[in-house]
């Protein structure tokens, strides 16, 4: 990695934390609350009073950005986190057992991937209600196959090697190998893999936001900002595409750090 | 062969497998269907009525044994907020969204190709990371961004386009095909990204053999090097993202057809849910789950096209 | 001069190979002239990673990755060195036809062979598509393959590794080149396999009087087979003489060593095989004297210091680069098994 690249790698570090930080402090802000309504000032550019202008219902889009980050940065670390034990507790038995248990753990992914996560999205906020944690627990479960098949490769890998042919010779258990020599291998990847589903989930939670279906109205979300302002497009496209900017730039942001942690423990893995 | 058959076996039990599991979930939402079907002011014995016309006192299983035996005579039932058969409604939405599907990954490979098979050539120069920040750009792009993007552009400044509508075949080709162009590309835009990325790296290793040496050494030109010797053995990742692709955008490109007002399969699914029109619901299900299926199916029979050495040898 | 470029096909002159790496410049060929008559072999031998596939490579136009070629290279009448890359690929192919070492990877294995024989003559003679599979046929029988008109439609992983490497010959031969460049064309086969190889490249080389670059790694494959033959270590070429007369009398101790490692059959069961002690020198670092000396036992301190020529010492066209060589006496007796069948003119 050139210094061109660490320089990007840092820059994206820095927008992170800009985004992390302004989701922490939102509410200290001096800007007017997300959900105040403004009836006089429907989508109107950058003002004094509404420094990145206001929505179509007359929002201020500053506050409903900042309370938006919170949804998008908890949603976007947290489901990861549930797909990657989900995903750890299909992926690492079928890798270590083999045989019968991994066909039919392979066969139960199949299932999760065939399945339209459309669907399982929707229904499982029509059953569980609306909220933070069923949308966060909901695209962790649809995140977990791609975790297992992750967490399947690399315990086929480990399961073979020295140590925990050594560790089954002085006699220890399976769950034992499992929980003391397995995991800790399998887990550094896991988390690699993490941050690149990480720009995936929060996509996918702007979608849901973008149909209405993330946190409850009116609870801001950007996926939902985005489409309140599809509407007036040609009008004052800022309603939409300051969002959309937003978004964009904190996915990039999340793939260029996932990218270059990623190549940098390849590279050291070559190495070895 | 064989292997074949058993991945056919795996992959129809998949099927079952999904259908059942989505029969158990919408069996837990908590909603009166038969009240909704039966309309406002009905009577306690009209909803009665409406639940044993549909079947609903019947125990779980036997109603899914029921829908599946109907199904696979190729019956899905009807649908609770129309009466038309489920099946009707899907053969007159899929043609949208196969139509979407087929445009929008026409453009990936058109694409993903020249740029995956350049940037291997030549890998590490300044071409090739120019085309991967691109690349990276785009692939932090939600597709629906992207179309918001390419509304306010190509339909709303520029007035090129139409920003939303559908126009059926028979209102004539070129106006079908306005309609799906910015839709088709906005998914194209995503898309294109991990098929360049699986080729360019499958490709740096096919520049590598022998075989490449020795097409260098038969004085062939570069051209028909990359494309007649080196693309080919390097497309095997490449069909396998390519066919999933596919298949996770027959449910899958909701938003693009909301946002375009295409009448396609991921729109009928999202009225099905919110209507609570089950049978629909089940209908997409199936289609979705036998489109993964599919796809997976066919990705392996591509391989045996791209490689001689499969179907033979079986390995 | 015109009249030494009449008669010889091919003459290299001060090539060099210099392959940029992590550790500094690695000179894989460093200074190597040499000189092919029309119709005669050559034979290159030395270890692993002494050169000889870059120098063809170098030769071809065709260096790995991004290493610089120096030098002079006439081929006929043109320097390919300074050749665009469209003229080059003119010749490649055409007039130069090359057959690598491992059949199993040198063909692309999703094109049937016959596409892959006729290729080089559509590009090249532009002939009709049928025209060029009658040909690619006519080929496959004379590299000796039965039922050439059916293989012609098989994929290689379908035929064994001879017949693949037969395969390979074709497509060589396909444009009728002057020059054939053979890169240790039998090391990745069956012994039962390689001698035929070799001889069926032999007549070849007869029938169509092709001039022939033989990379080997084994001295005991050379034998009888080339006309004249260089010995190269670490990018130089340290011993070049006729090959009836570099066996008759190695000077170089490094040939010796090469020699001596021939595995033979008639030498004593139980005997341990010899092998070369130590090993090549870094190519990247600076090198000083003889680059064999730390694996010579003969070496002395001028060997350290003093890089030696290659000159000739009596016989007008033996050359060696030695300070100390071997007395030119002792004579060394060809391996058993491999024998030279017949004496090249």
């Amino acid at each position: 990695m050139g210094k061109r690249g660490s320089i990007t790698f840092w820059l994206a570090i820095g927008w992170i934390a800009v985004v992390i930080v302004c989701a922490i402090t939102a509410p200290w802000w001096p800007v007017p609350a997300p959900d105040l309504i403004d009836p006089d000032l429907l989508a109107t550019p950058p003002c004094v009073g509404h420094p990145l202008g206001t929505d179509t219902m007359g929002r201020d889009i500053a506050a409903r950005l900042l309370f938006g980050a919170r949804v998008s940065i908890i949603v976007g670390f947290c489901a990861p986190l549930v797909g990657m034990v989900l995903g750890s507790l299909l992926g690492v038995p079928a890798g270590f057992y083999r045989g019968r248990p991994e066909r039919l753990i392979l066969f139960i992914l199949d299932t999760l991937l065939a399945f339209p996560g459309l669907v399982f999205l929707l229904v499982f906020t029509f059953v569980f209600g609306a909220s933070l944690t069923t949308i966060t627990v909901a695209l962790g479960v649809l995140t977990a196959p791609r975790f297992a098949r992750v967490a399947r490769a690399n315990t086929i890998r480990f399961a073979e090697r020295e140590f925990v042919l050594a560790a089954r010779g002085v006699g220890a258990g399976d769950f034992s190998i499992i929980l003391r020599e397995i995991l800790p291998n399998v887990l550094a990847p896991m988390l690699i893999y993490m941050l690149l589903v990480i720009g995936f989930v929060i996509v996918a939670e702007g979608g849901l936001g973008f149909l209405g279906l993330s946190v409850p109205s009116p609870a801001p979300s950007w996926g939902g900002m985005i489409a309140g302002g599809r509407d007036i497009l040609d009008q004052a496209p800022h309603v939409s595409l300051i969002p959309t900017a937003v978004m964009f730039l904190t996915v990039l942001s999340v793939n260029l750090i996932g990218d270059a942690v990623r190549g940098r423990l390849d590279r050291r893995e070559g190495q070895l | 062969m064989r292997f074949l058959w058993g991945k056919l076996v795996h992959l129809s039990l998949v099927v079952v497998a999904v259908t059942a599991l989505t029969f158990l979930m919408l069996d837990h939402v908590p909603a009166d269907i038969a009240s909704e079907v039966a309309g406002q002011g009905a009577t306690s014995e009209d909803i009665a009525a409406v639940r044993e016309r549909l079947g609903l006192n019947d125990p779980l299983p036997v109603r899914y044994g029921r829908w599946i035996a109907a199904a696979v005579r190729g019956d899905l039932g009807n649908s609770f907020a129309s009466g038309q058969p489920v099946v009707e409604a899907i053969r007159s939405h899929l043609p949208v969204t196969v139509e979407l599907i087929v445009l929008a990954q026409l453009f990936a490979l058109l694409l993903a190709i020249p740029a995956g098979v350049v940037t291997a050539w030549r890998a590490g120069s300044p071409l090739d990371r120019t085309l991967g920040t691109v690349a990276f750009g785009f692939a932090s792009l939600p597709a629906f961004a992207l179309a918001i993007g390419l509304i306010l552009v190509f339909a709303l400044r520029l007035k090129w386009l139409p920003a939303t509508g559908y126009t059926p075949l028979t209102g004539g080709i070129a106006a079908n095909l306005k309609g799906f162009l910015l839709p088709a590309l906005s998914i194209a835009l995503v898309e294109w990204v991990p098929l360049m990325r699986v080729l360019r790296g499958d490709m740096i290793s096919t520049l590598k053999e022998d075989f490449i040496l020795l097409a260098r050494c038969k004085g062939l030109p570069t051209r028909q090097i990359l494309i007649g010797h080196a693309l080919r053995p390097s497309c095997f990742t490449l069909v396998t993202v390519f066919g999933m692709q596919a298949a996770s955008l027959i449910g899958g490109a909701v938003l693009i057809e909301l946002i375009f007002s295409l009448p396609g399969i991921g729109r009928l699914l999202v009225t099905g849910i919110f209507a609570q029109d089950y049978p629909v619901v089940q209908g997409c299900v199936l289609l979705i789950a036998m489109a993964y299926v599919g796809m997976n199916f066919l990705v392996d029979v591509c391989y045996g096209l791209l490689d001689p050495r499969v179907l033979k040898g079986g390995r | 001069m015109t009249a030494a470029f009449d008669r010889h096909l091919l003459v290299a002159e001060d090539i060099s190979v210099h392959i940029p790496s992590g550790g500094g410049t690695v000179r894989a060929v460093d200074r190597v002239s040499l000189s092919l008559e029309r119709g005669k072999t050559l034979a290159l031998v030395g270890e692993s990673g002494s050169g000889k596939s870059m120098l063809c490579r170098a030769i071809l136009g065709i260096p790995p990755g991004r290493a610089a070629t120096r030098g002079r290279i006439i081929f006929g009448e043109r320097d390919l060195a300074q050749l665009p890359e469209k003229e080059l690929n003119a010749i490649r192919g055409r007039e130069i036809g090359v057959v690598l070492q491992n059949p199993m990877s040198s063909l692309n294995p999703v094109l049937k062979v016959g596409w892959q024989i006729a290729e080089p003559m559509l590009r090249h003679l532009g002939i009709s598509l049928l025209k060029a599979r009658e040909r690619a046929v006519e080929l496959l029988g004379a590299v000796g393959i039965p039922r050439p008109a059916e293989r012609v439609d098989c994929y290689p992983h379908q035929l064994s590794g001879g017949m693949r490497q037969r395969v390979a010959i074709a497509i060589a031969l396909a444009c009728d080149p002057q020059l054939l460049i053979a890169d240790e064309p039998t090391t990745a086969l069956d012994v039962t396999v390689q001698a035929e190889i070799l001889n069926l490249l032999g007549r070849l080389q007869m029938e169509r009087r092709m001039a022939m670059i033989l990379v080997s790694h084994d001295l005991g494959v050379v034998a009888g087979r080339a006309h004249e033959t260089a010995v190269m270590y670490a990018g130089r070429i340290v011993e070049q003489a006729p090959t009836v007369i570099l066996f008759d009398q190695m000077r170089m101790r490094y040939t010796r060593a090469l020699f001596d490692s021939i595995p033979r059959l008639d030498a004593p069961s139980g005997q341990p095989l010899a092998s070369i002690g130590g090993q090549l020198p870094d190519l990247a670092a600076e090198l000083q004297g003889c680059r064999f000396a730390p694996r010579c036992r003969r070496a002395e301190d001028r060997c350290f210091a003093e890089e030696p020529p290659l000159v000739a010492d009596g016989l007008e066209d033996h050359r060696f680069a030695c300070w100390f060589p071997c007395e030119p006496g002792i004579s060394v007796t060809p391996p058993g098994p491999l024998l030279p069948k017949r004496i090249m003119s």
